[in-house]
């Protein structure tokens, strides 16, 4: 997998950085029958945004993107959240929150797909609108909660393993299952290549975007759970806020074009995974934590350029040519122009 | 396509298609002021409008740079970090150093127009997606705040305070402050450019269709660049007027300005694939957005959050619209 090489080498160095700076980083505990460790840690905090990128993954495989999904975490921590405050049973508050996130997902794909408006514009409104509807949830104030069986969604153990971590193995499994074991991952990228040639071949292209926005929300709403239940509470305001830019993030930088028509989950768990080990890094190392998003800005660059032909062909590829033939640069400039 | 200026022309106008857009935001805009005047007391006076203008000249300056790079388009995400860096920038230098706000004030328009630049160069030549590339420009200029200083500087250069309270008085007791006149110089500017010289008419061709502007022998990469240039130099204006407003630079302002201006650019009418739009519409956008919050803030019992419920509404309306007029008028596709 050569489209998987530079995703892991700079995961690997960012890592190698953690180790120099804390010997015992890659060292793994059982404590109280629970597994400790920085990288349990990275995996742990770095699930939501991992089963948002996942989602984020198909959307962007059809060409499209979805903005909303950070609204989409706050709205589904908010419901369930409220529900749980009003004293309704786990199951069904969970359920209710999932629900709703599908049927956002699905109206973002009804706008992109039926009414055939552009992608980052038909979810940019439920992005503005949908941080209204969770403040509107929960009326504007942080809803706080106390529930062991909702406490484990986000923050609790399951065989000695956080259940966050669980949750997304599970999602991804049944995800990876379904796309490269089914003919749907074939067919998503034939709507991402193509949506007007694929449906001329028969492919049913504005049933597959509807599903794969309503999938991504499905898995921002998870996400959303998560989160609300390892900090016990909801805030309309700020759960989830600016997830969307940090999922698509994992997304290019997992090798997924933005241009849709090919997609790699494996890239994408990979760029999740490389966004979270910043975060720690930064911490671990003792660089003030405000300097972050300098990090981020400096990794995306990086990786996007890396990643770009053009670059490849103008900068690389420049770089590569002069070692081998000419003696004089200018005459060398004329023969290959 | 000509500039209808003649008066027989008026009627060809209002049907004209460039302009319909433009004329519903317009009727919208009559239409909530007139509401608002009648359901609320003080409501229906000259300086409501001219409120609109004081407390968003900051918006509407980097709307000016956001409709530029639209037309082409693009996009621009980075322009609400870009605001919040400029004022970080001048206050320091101003509360640190002590220099002077008119050595302060052409260094944040450069460090601007410079950022965007940079920008425009990387999505040109190496063809990387505007959306990425500006949020990279995001993190960045945000990241270059907190790094900066994580608390807010006061300004208090008395230059600067002095030229912040200013009140031009107009007629009948109404006023403004010289934001607003370089705020409107901006859109007087920007239509220049975009309606009567040669930039601009390569910024609706690289909008209209990027493959015919190349054929046609127009610079595509120049125009480019220099849009996203525009869009930085209007961001450090925008933070400059900010800093006059707040009197003082912050890491946090100006957080998700990005989404108002782009709200403001499509409730105006321009063309999100770009090459269709008008900055006029752009300035009624802006417009519109505040009378939302005014009259919400008259309303009294609706809370904040309905602002950004009624906002993705007209979104979702004026993006309908706009994909109503496409289709009617057969596009070429890109």
């Amino acid at each position: 997998m050569r489209r998987l090489l530079w995703p892991l080498v700079i995961l690997a160095l960012l890592l190698l950085v953690n180790v120099v700076f804390t010997p015992n980083f890659l060292s793994i505990q059982m404590r109280d029958g629970h597994l400790y460790g920085s990288l349990i840690d990275i995996l742990r905090f770095g699930a939501p945004l991992m089963l948002v990128s996942l989602g984020m993954t198909l959307v962007i495989a059809t060409g499209g993107i979805d903005l909303s999904v950070g609204s989409v975490v706050a709205i589904s921590g908010a419901l369930a959240c409220l529900q749980i405050s009003q004293d309704a049973g786990v199951a069904w508050a969970v359920a209710l929150a999932l629900g709703l996130s599908v049927l956002l997902g699905a109206w973002n794909g009804f706008l992109v797909a039926t009414v055939g408006i552009q992608p980052i514009i038909a979810t940019l409104i439920l992005m503005v609108a949908g941080r209204g509807l969770a403040q509107l949830i929960t009326d504007g104030q942080i809803i706080t909660i106390v529930n062991p069986a909702y406490k484990l969604i986000g923050g609790g153990y399951l065989l000695a393993v956080p259940f966050g971590i669980l949750l997304v193995l599970a999602v991804l499994a049944v995800t990876a299952f379904l796309v490269r074991r089914l003919a749907l991952g074939l067919l998503i990228e034939a709507v991402g290549g193509n949506a007007e040639a694929s449906r001329l071949a028969g492919v049913r292209s504005k049933g597959i975007i509807i599903v794969v926005y309503a999938f991504a929300a499905l898995c921002a709403g998870l996400a959303g759970l998560m989160i609300s239940s390892n900090v016990s509470s909801a805030d309309g305001n700020n759960a989830g806020l600016w997830i969307e830019l940090d999922a698509i993030l994992a997304v290019v930088i997992g090798g997924t074009s933005l241009l849709g028509g090919r997609f790699s989950l494996g890239g994408t768990i990979l760029g999740a995974l490389i966004i979270q080990t910043l975060t720690t890094t930064i911490y671990s190392i003792g660089v003030p934590p405000e300097t972050t998003l300098l990090f981020k800005a400096l990794v995306v660059t990086v990786v996007c350029l890396i990643q770009s032909p053009a670059f490849r062909a103008k900068v690389l590829g420049r770089r590569r040519r002069p070692p081998a033939p000419g003696p004089v640069p200018g005459e060398k400039v004329r023969v290959s122009a | 396509m000509s500039i209808a200026t003649l008066p027989k022309a008026t009627a060809a106008t209002l049907t004209n298609p460039r302009y319909v857009p433009v004329l519903v935001t317009f009727g919208l805009f009559l239409a909530m002021f007139v509401a608002g005047g009648l359901r609320y007391e003080g409501f229906f006076s000259g300086q409501i409008i001219l409120n609109a203008f004081i407390d968003n000249a900051f918006l509407l300056v980097v709307a000016v740079g956001m409709t530029f790079v639209i037309l082409t388009g693009g996009i621009d995400l980075s322009v609400g970090s870009v605001v919040a860096l400029s004022t970080m920038i001048a206050a320091s230098l101003m509360a640190g150093p002590g220099w002077p706000p008119y050595v302060v004030v052409p260094l944040v328009l450069l460090i601007g127009a410079t950022l965007g630049a940079v920008m425009g160069f990387i999505i040109h030549v190496f063809e990387i997606q505007p959306f990425i590339v500006t949020l990279a420009g995001m993190f960045l200029a945000r990241g270059l705040c907190y790094t900066i200083g994580t608390d807010s500087i006061k300004i208090d250069d008395p230059t600067f305070t002095a030229f912040a309270q200013t009140q031009i008085d107009l007629f009948a007791g109404l006023w403004i402050s010289p934001s607003v006149l370089i705020a409107l110089a901006v859109v007087a500017v920007g239509a220049y450019v975009l309606h009567y010289t040669r930039l601009g008419r390569s910024v609706y061709a690289v909008g209209g269709s990027e493959q015919s502007a190349l054929l046609m022998g127009l610079s595509v990469g120049r125009t480019k660049i220099a849009v996203y240039t525009i869009s930085g130099f209007c961001s450090a204006l925008g933070g400059v007027l900010l800093s006059f407003y707040m009197l003082s630079g912050y890491g946090l302002h100006a957080v998700g300005m990005e989404l108002d201006a782009i709200a403001a650019v499509v409730i105006g009418g321009t063309l999100l694939t770009g090459g269709s739009g008008l900055l006029i519409g752009t300035v009624l956008g802006v417009l519109v957005l505040h009378l939302i919050q005014t009259i919400i803030s008259f309303e009294g019992t609706l809370s904040s959050w309905w602002t950004k419920i009624f906002i993705g509404l007209l979104l979702f309306v004026f993006i309908l619209l706009q994909r109503v007029f496409s289709m009617r008028r057969p596009r070429r596709s890109p």
